[in-house]
């Protein structure tokens, strides 16, 4: 009795010691600087004293956080972007996944060709579009009124009602590939025996993709989707470079930036952060709940 | 032997006493990049550093004010010895004053006394003179001699609204003749720093204050402040382009020297480069000060201009004053004048013969300088980038059409007394 009760105590023993390392490194680089913001938000201090002078405030930044109509609108804004933009990446992703899945010559290069816009630095594609979208010298307007789409140039960044979509569309342009990847790497791990066997069944091709890939690539779908919308609720450099702190694009990430750096509000920023902090972690958790039921 | 060695040991003294002052010490100076800023500030800093044996090497900076004024922020409070002399906004002192050295300690007051008093004022906090006025800036009315003409105006327009009349007739009639991107007017409509003084002249050129006023109360929800922004948004996409709501000083600027408008609003420094030989619009443009907001309203110009600062963590505080002070000089400053017609802000410059030949415009119009009006960065102290940030965002939301200017300016009065607290 007592032998494989010791036996299971030494094994989780051995397991401490195993996660101990990581453990530390998670406490020096998540925790400590988590606590640290967490205290923080609790005062007023700005980076623009010399020496700093915090003073204890209690809970006047978070009273002040959710009476700021501008952080309202940064969630809003962030919610609209991470809906719309993993939606579409998704769609157009799995139909890339499953072109390129399939066989064709010139598969390779086609799959290496699709990942150049995540290749670039989301800075510099950012600034690209910028200049693409510019209202007088932009190509986007050229190209539109060529084809006879507009009779005026639009000022693409300007115009509220453009902004976040345009914005959005670099987002997609530049993460399908990503997304693409992620599900081509599911695709590949369904047996191929299992085509064959409906297809000698008589499956039209379009049951097989609802009756055996979408079922199979669930898993793969929900780690890409788990991805990505934790990336995108973080959203910053793409709408920071754009357009960078106007209020009908701004998201959570900009405003906390805004607090931070223009502004020099340390204590309020990082209340700001803690809010963010939360939501991420509340879509975290969704995700990780959700995800236990599936795979179990 | 004896006398061998002395010679030896006074060479020696003589080549390593040479070698040190040959070698000097290296400063570092953050300019400005608009228009011609970069090009002289380069020649004006190795002027001094040829003189005096130093070095300086010159850092370029965002060209938005509002970009440039965070990397400060964060340079500044990471303690960063990085950079010794930074060229600082007007509405900048009281926002940076803990981070620069206190110049009185190094100059004297004869030397203070040649600069305006006004701009002196505005570079003391708390009895710390912490930066030296470099020019001085007031938003002028750029205007096209010749399509005037051509269009039957004998002056320049008096009131807003004539300007719009103006620019509308221009604008078609241009466009008529064959160009099909010719605008009547441009100015700075980004939401940024830039859009908190052109809104600021329409503001108060209607009576409509200065957004917070002397004593620290906010007065900016008043019915003529929001006719001022209506009056503006009204403009834009009728004689301002579209795009203008995403308009910096230099994208104006490209619109008006490509010879694309009839009028524009925009600092000193386009007088020159609009001058310039390769200019479109060389000799045919003229400035004046910016209209009236209607019949009883009053003229103004937002004050702006920059200023030399050192920083505390400099590690050659010395020698960056000597730089600032030789920067701010009368040789230089009237160089500066010249060349780039940068507004001095030393006032016998302004009798100087060379600088008024150059610049007919700033013996004409140095009463608009002298009264041209601050932002409230007094007032607020450092929540002054909060409030300004406040403002344009209140203003660039009627200028894209989002609301119109009444519910902007009563939003805004909200956030700004949020932003207050308990003071400023």
């Amino acid at each position: 009795m007592t032998q494989p009760s010791r036996l299971a105590a030494r094994r989780t023993r051995t397991a401490w010691l195993f996660l101990l390392p990581s453990l530390l490194v998670l406490l020096v680089v998540a925790a400590y600087p988590l606590w640290r913001t967490f205290q923080l938000s609790f005062y007023q201090v700005s980076i623009l004293q010399f020496p700093l002078q915090p003073e204890w405030v209690g809970l006047d930044n978070y009273r002040f956080l959710l009476a700021d109509p501008y952080w309202w609108i940064s969630l809003k804004n962030t919610a609209v972007f991470t809906v719309v933009s993993v939606a579409l990446e998704t769609v157009l992703g799995l139909g890339i996944a499953l072109v390129v899945n399939a066989n064709f010559t010139g598969r390779g290069l086609m799959r290496t060709a699709m990942l150049v816009p995540w290749a670039i630095p989301t800075v510099v594609s950012a600034q690209m579009w910028r200049w693409m979208y510019n209202d007088v010298y932009g190509v986007v307007n050229d190209l539109l009124m060529r084809a006879h789409l507009i009779a005026a140039p639009l000022a693409w960044l300007a115009d509220p009602h453009l902004a976040l979509p345009g914005i959005i569309a670099v987002d997609v342009w530049k993460t399908t590939p990503f997304m693409a990847l992620l599900l081509l790497a599911g695709l590949q791990s369904i047996p191929r025996e299992l085509y064959e066997a409906s297809t000698v069944d008589g499956a039209s091709p379009w049951q097989q993709f609802w009756q055996i890939t979408l079922p199979l690539l669930k898993p793969a779908l929900l780690v890409a989707l788990i991805f990505r919308t934790l990336d995108a609720l973080r959203v910053f450099d793409v709408i920071y470079v754009m357009t960078g702190t106007n209020p009908t694009t701004m998201s959570m990430s900009v405003y906390a930036r805004q607090q931070l750096v223009d502004f020099g509000a340390l204590g309020y920023g990082s209340a700001v952060s803690m809010g963010i902090f939360l939501i991420i972690a509340l879509f975290a958790a969704a995700y990780l709940v959700s995800l236990r039921v599936e795979l179990d | 032997m004896k006398s061998l060695r002395y010679l030896a040991v006074a060479f020696l003294a003589v080549a390593f006493g040479s070698a040190t002052s040959a070698q000097g010490v290296t400063l570092r100076i953050s300019c400005g990049a608009v228009g011609q800023e970069l090009e002289l500030c380069t020649e004006g800093t190795q002027a001094w550093a040829q003189k005096t044996g130093n070095k300086v090497e010159v850092v370029s900076t965002p060209n938005s004010t509002t970009d440039r004024l965070a990397l400060y922020q964060q340079q500044l409070a990471a303690g960063s010895s990085d950079i010794d002399v930074y060229q600082i906004d007007v509405i900048w002192p009281g926002i940076l004053s803990d981070f620069f050295v206190d110049l009185n300690d190094y100059v004297t007051p004869d030397l203070v006394a040649q600069f305006f008093p006004r701009i002196v004022a505005a570079n003391t906090v708390d009895g710390r003179l912490v930066a030296l006025p470099w020019f001085t800036d007031a938003g002028l009315l750029y205007y096209r001699t010749d399509l005037l003409k051509k269009y039957g105006y004998s002056k320049p327009p008096t009131t807003w609204d004539e300007l719009e009349q103006m620019a509308a007739k221009i604008q078609s009639g241009e466009r008529q003749a064959g160009n099909g991107s010719f605008w009547g007017f441009v100015f700075q409509g980004k939401a940024y720093e830039g859009l908190t003084c052109d809104a600021l002249e329409w503001i108060f050129s209607y009576g409509g204050g200065t957004i917070v006023d002397q004593a620290g109360n906010i007065t900016i929800n008043n019915p003529m402040a929001a006719k001022a922004i209506d009056t503006a948004a009204r403009w834009v996409g009728k004689i301002a382009p579209p795009g203008v709501t995403s308009y910096q000083e230099e994208e104006a600027r490209g619109v008006w020297q490509a010879g694309n408008a009839a009028f524009m609003r925009n600092w000193p420094y386009a007088y020159s480069l609009g001058n310039s030989a390769d200019s479109p619009i060389k000799g045919k443009f003229d400035v004046t000060v910016l209209p009236k907001g209607g019949a009883d309203g009053q003229h103004a110009a937002t004050l702006g201009g920059w200023q030399l600062a050192v920083s505390r963590f400099s590690k050659h505080p010395k020698e960056a004053v000597d730089l600032i002070v030789y920067l701010t000089g009368y040789a230089e400053q009237k160089r500066r004048a010249i060349k780039g017609s940068f507004l001095p802000t030393r006032p016998a410059l302004y009798k100087d013969a060379d600088v008024l030949a150059a610049n007919p415009f700033m013996g004409k119009l140095y009463d608009v300088f002298v009264n041209a009006v601050p932002r409230p960065s007094a007032q607020t102290k450092q929540k002054y980038n909060q409030v300004s940030s406040a403002f344009w965002t209140a203003v660039h939301n009627v200028l894209v059409g989002q609301t119109d200017a009444a519910t902007s300016l009563r939003m805004l009065e909200q956030q700004l007394k949020r932003i207050k607290g308990k003071g400023w």
